[in-house]
């Protein structure tokens, strides 16, 4: 699985949207995630990945949150 | 020497202020509220103050326990909102159920509760005591901004209390205390007085709760997860072993996500907060209290008590009920 597929999977669980319906610019608000959802998704990729993410630094859309998620696993 | 639970009690001021209520003050929603917070009414003190609420949660447990305050040894109340510097609530409550003990308050925030029973603990341990009354007790309304619809909501005003008995079987099984200093997260600043020679500091923020949510609810889940974990492997069970979870009540989204991480049922957590909103050091307490008085929690259950909060700290204790 690509980290995009990973995480789709995980945002999906969270938001209860099926996975084809998130794109990497599918954004958060589309999907009606709060902030607070915003971190139990952060604590799941911190559990899958291993790397802190912070909210501040999430970005607006999954595909934000992807490069972010590289960029810190590098 | 260890101690047992003799009986509990709690307490809440008259008046209901439901979600509805709210959004006539702020800009907000009972389903708002209800979806992030998970409250959907509390009780707020009137004329009500920490010492009464504190009084009659003390008075139903030691009624329950069939112990007098002439018995008492020790009167511990945790408490970040006492009516008064001194007397302390503590003190307050001796006097009111005419104990004779010595009595002082505990400051941990919403964990306030467990390091106040570690407390007494270390009485009971020493032999210096062989009863105690420990309290949680708040009237945190006074410390919120009632214009800040993010904090106003969350929290309510209570008491809760506990009669501990020394004993040779210990119930207090495992306790775990921790503390990360520091006023990023969550900070209340206290009264600063009215000093003609003190420069006020550039930022200085009023007394009042600020919390930052996100990492509040990071850290809240995190410790949540982590004592109940340890706990139960101190004593070489898995938490699906433990009987019931007794947590602060801060927000049930806390609570729900800790016990998806934990893979718990939902029925093993005592949760009260939608009645009651989060009462700080009176909330694990006063949930004690009622699963207690319910029969939900039976003698010879394992209970695990975990709370986090202001601090930051966080604390578990693993008691045999």
């Amino acid at each position: 699985m690509t980290t995009f597929e990973k995480i789709r999977a995980i945002i999906a669980d969270k938001s209860g949207e099926d996975e084809e319906n998130i794109t990497p610019e599918t954004e958060y608000t589309d999907l009606g995630i709060d902030s607070l959802t915003i971190v139990e998704i952060l604590m799941d990729i911190e559990d899958e990945f291993g790397v802190t993410v912070e909210a501040a630094n999430a970005g607006k859309t999954v595909g934000d949150l992807v490069a972010k998620v590289e960029e810190e696993a590098k | 020497m260890g101690f047992r639970f003799l009986g509990t009690g709690s307490a809440v001021p008259a008046k209901i202020l439901t979600n509805d209520d709210l959004s006539t003050m702020v800009e907000t929603s009972d389903e708002w509220i209800t979806t992030r917070v998970g409250v959907r009414e509390r009780h707020i003190a009137v004329t009500e103050t920490t010492a009464s609420l504190a009084e009659t949660a003390a008075r139903r447990a030691l009624e329950q326990s069939g112990v007098t305050p002439a018995e008492l040894d020790l009167i511990l109340c945790a408490t970040i909102t006492a009516d008064n510097i001194c007397p302390t609530c503590a003190g307050a409550v001796q006097q009111a159920i005419g104990a004779s003990c010595p009595a002082f308050d505990i400051s941990s925030a919403c964990s306030g509760f467990i390091f106040a029973l570690e407390t007494a603990a270390g009485f009971f341990a020493r032999g210096q005591v062989k009863k105690a009354l420990v309290i949680g007790a708040e009237r945190i309304s006074k410390l919120l901004d009632w214009t800040d619809r993010s904090t106003c909501v969350i929290f309510g005003d209570g008491a809760g209390a506990a009669v501990l008995e020394a004993s040779e079987e210990d119930s207090y099984l495992v306790s775990e205390l921790h503390t990360a200093g520091g006023s990023d997260v969550i900070h209340i600043p206290a009264y600063q007085g009215q000093s003609p020679f003190r420069q006020i500091p550039e930022g200085e923020r009023p007394p009042v709760i600020f919390m930052a949510g996100q990492e509040t609810f990071k850290f809240a889940v995190n410790a949540m997860v982590g004592h109940i974990r340890s706990m139960a492997e101190k004593i070489g069970k898995t938490p699906e072993e433990l009987d019931f979870i007794v947590p602060h009540q801060a927000n049930t989204r806390i609570i729900d996500f800790a016990a998806k991480k934990l893979n718990l049922p939902a029925e093993k957590f005592i949760v009260n907060i939608q009645k009651y909103g989060n009462t700080a050091a009176a909330s694990v307490p006063s949930a004690l209290d009622e699963a207690n008085r319910s029969g939900r929690i039976k003698r010879g259950d394992l209970v695990a008590m975990v709370a986090f909060g202001g601090g930051l700290s966080s604390a578990g204790a693993l008691v045999r009920w």
